[in-house]
């Protein structure tokens, strides 16, 4: 989500979270969670308001949101895709998909250029009965081969091309 | 041809998002636009999975003589299916026939599994046709003392990984005289080859709400939380809509079925670090700070979440404490070899023909679950190796596979039964990239608060990049155990503690791999039609688009 409009400014999306969230023990990543879910990413603006809000320092707050690799310091591409690098995964072949996005000139960890795709690693999505697993937008994909990856980076995911999934 | 002339056939269709990852929402789609139409009176109810992961997604239809099960279907096939009669369970080449008598699924003993892809997972009325409740209500009707000594007598232990005994642990948080104790589900199963955890949230719901009820009640706690790991959007929707269900029923909340037993239970979403599935660090997490892992002692059942006793169950092992109480610790007890008492609910994974959930007594070898169950590899090259327990499970050799899978033998074995996760994989993986991987992961996933795994693990990369290179091989191999040993006895937790497991194993039973790396151009492939490139993390990745891979 974009921010529009001054009365939208990031203290504003901070303290109102922090207010819904304020019943909560601990409510540190709750609100995290959701100011990521509004800003698209974690504004270093946030960190001081976080900390004045929750009576923390913010060094803790810059610590915690530096531990967890879920949150963003950047706005993410327009299509985020994850790639399961872990065992089950290499297995049958997740280090291909790797190379793929390599290939097409995409960085692990890194949005392109012209701000269409994130590409990401991650470990295990749960789905290691059918791997290679790959996770674009939220949505899970099984038995993901290149050209399925191709079609997800490229932000056509109904494009059918193995038969499994179709619009 | 059809029977859209009396009432609508009801077709299961799974909502697992694994059946999903493979299109199950499409073929609901087909399904439900052909009743649309008005050519085809169906009831879809997306049910869990049954676990035949390899069939999905399994679509099944309910006939007088039960349910009968096509699959893999796709939104393609459903046209056709329906033509040929899917309503009344007709004949088809995807036909499975009656689910409940196919092989793979007749040979098990589902306990904790039982409803799981029978049922909606959200239904409260199949919940409790099924049996939902009954633990709950048996619990309700006893003393806190005598819950806690049923789940002791059941024998049930820990189904994390580390295996230990539910019973004793609630027994400390009992005798805790502490107003507000805690009841924590650690459902951040990360581990790569395990998605128990995953499939019997989505798929039922209740049963986990049930068992740290259940929980509660045993210990006198009034606060649950269920933490589940953010790559599991499915199961934590599904958790929410059901704590919301259980709420508006009295499952939750003040006065439990109309007991004096007050209990409320909040999801908690991790944030991608792997470490919080250790159950300090997931404490940390829950109190909103870095997961980072705590020194034992104290321990968490007594200085627990916000310093409070707190009992810290998996996923599996409180959704299998409603059974115990329902059926009796004696009856659970029965099942199972030695001290690895019940069922474990074993997860096949990696490059394997026929993936999924095998739940079963202990007891069983890892060759029956390999081949008889998981039918080899998927590829259809030979086995070389198969990693149990997660990530910081050892890599067995195939000579190894009839060692029964209980805890006691595979600790014999220098290995770890953990959660019953088994990945597998054929010849042409390279164990010395396996055993590269370990530490590489153990530096990416460290919490970095004991130096043995955050600094070890970095070193350990770079030792083990030195051997395949072959410098200084012996003195450099002699190094890598010094780090080995250190890491498993200096480290704080599992993590660092174990991390030294699958490297010690890959060297061990495959030392060749280490000298200069496999020749992976020497290996042919048995399937042209399939082939799949050898994990070559510490090699150059090959730059082309084209598959070449496998072939010289």
């Amino acid at each position: 989500m974009t921010i529009s409009g001054s009365d939208m400014s990031v203290e504003s999306v901070v303290r109102r979270v922090v207010a819904d969230h304020r019943d909560q023990r601990g409510a540190l990543l709750p609100v995290l969670h959701a100011v990521q879910a509004e800003l698209g990413h974690v504004p270093q603006e946030a960190i001081p308001v976080l900390a004045d809000e929750l009576n923390l320092s913010r060094a803790d707050v810059h610590g915690v949101v530096t531990f967890y690799h879920d949150f963003r310091r950047e706005p993410a591409g327009r299509t985020t895709v994850r790639i399961c690098r872990a065992e089950a995964c290499q297995a049958l072949g997740a280090d291909r998909l790797v190379s793929y996005a390599r290939e097409s000139g995409l960085t692990l960890g890194e949005t392109s250029a012209d701000g269409s795709v994130t590409v990401e690693q991650v470990f295990c999505l749960g789905n290691c009965a059918l791997g290679p697993a790959v996770e674009a937008n939220g949505r899970l994909y099984g038995r993901v081969g290149p050209a399925r990856l191709g079609s997800l980076l490229n932000g056509t995911p109904n494009e059918t091309l193995d038969g499994t999934v179709s619009a | 041809m059809n029977n859209s002339s009396h009432t609508a056939a009801t077709v299961y269709v799974p909502r697992d998002s694994a059946a999903r990852s493979v299109g199950a929402d499409e073929v609901a789609g087909a399904l439900q636009r052909a009743a649309t139409r008005g050519d085809f009176a169906i009831d879809v109810v997306r049910n869990g999975s049954r676990g035949m992961l390899w069939l999905e997604p399994m679509v099944e239809v309910v006939t007088p003589q039960g349910r009968v099960g096509y699959g893999p279907v796709t939104a393609e096939d459903v046209d056709g299916l329906l033509a040929a009669g899917l309503l009344d369970g007709a004949d088809h080449p995807l036909r499975l026939g009656l689910v409940d008598e196919l092989p793979w699924l007749a040979r098990q003993t589902r306990v904790t599994f039982a409803r799981v892809g029978v049922t909606d997972p959200l239904s409260t009325r199949d919940y409790v046709e099924h049996g939902g409740l009954a633990g709950l209500r048996a619990a309700l009707d006893m003393t806190p003392a005598d819950v806690v000594a049923e789940v002791t007598e059941s024998g049930l232990r820990g189904r994390g990984g580390a295996g230990f005994p539910a019973g004793i642990k609630w027994n400390t948080v009992l005798g805790c005289a502490d107003e507000l104790k805690f009841v924590c589900c650690n459902a951040d199963e990360g581990d790569s080859g395990t998605f128990a955890d995953r499939m019997v949230m989505e798929g039922d719901p209740f049963l986990l709400i049930e068992g740290m009820t259940i929980a509660s009640h045993a210990v006198g706690a009034s606060e649950g939380y269920l933490y589940i790991r953010s790559e599991y959007p499915d199961a934590i929707a599904t958790m929410r809509e059901a704590i919301e269900i259980a709420r508006e029923h009295g499952w939750l909340g003040k006065g439990i079925l109309g007991s004096a037993l007050d209990f409320d239970l909040h999801v908690r979403v991790g944030a991608g670090a792997y470490i919080c599935g250790e159950e300090t660090s997931m404490l940390e997490s829950l109190e909103g700070k870095r997961g980072t892992v705590r020194a034992k002692p104290p321990i968490p059942a007594i200085e627990g979440l916000f310093g409070k006793p707190t009992v810290v169950n998996n996923v599996l092992t409180l959704t299998t404490v409603p059974v115990v109480l329902a059926k009796g610790a004696k009856a659970y007890q029965d099942l199972g070899v030695g001290r690895s008492r019940g069922t474990q609910v074993f997860q096949l994974g990696g490059n394997i023909a026929r993936g999924g959930i095998v739940e079963t007594a202990f007891g069983i070898t890892l060759r029956e679950l390999v081949e008889d169950y998981g039918g080899g590899t998927r590829t259809g090259r030979p086995l070389r190796t198969a990693q149990v327990g997660g990530p910081l499970g050892a890599y067995l050799p195939t000579s190894m596979f009839d060692l029964p899978m209980d805890y006691e033998a595979f600790a014999e074995a220098g290995a770890m039964l953990g959660h019953g996760g088994i990945v597998v994989f054929d010849d042409s993986v390279d164990m010395a990239a396996q055993a590269r991987f370990a530490m590489e992961f153990c530096a990416e996933e460290s919490c970095g608060k004991c130096t043995p795994c955050r600094v070890g693990s970095v070193r350990g990369v770079e030792v083990i990049d030195k051997i395949v290179a072959g410098t200084h091989r012996d003195e450099n191999l002699a190094l890598l155990e010094d780090l080995c040993d250190l890491m498993t006895d200096g480290s704080l937790c599992a993590m660092g503690g174990l991390t030294p497991m699958p490297v010690r194993s890959a060297l061990t039973h495959f030392p060749d791999d280490f000298l200069g790396g496999r020749r992976l151009l020497d290996i042919q492939p048995v399937q042209a039609s399939r082939p799949i490139q050898p994990v070559q993390v510490s090699q150059p990745v090959q730059a082309s688009g084209v598959r070449t891979e496998g072939t010289a």
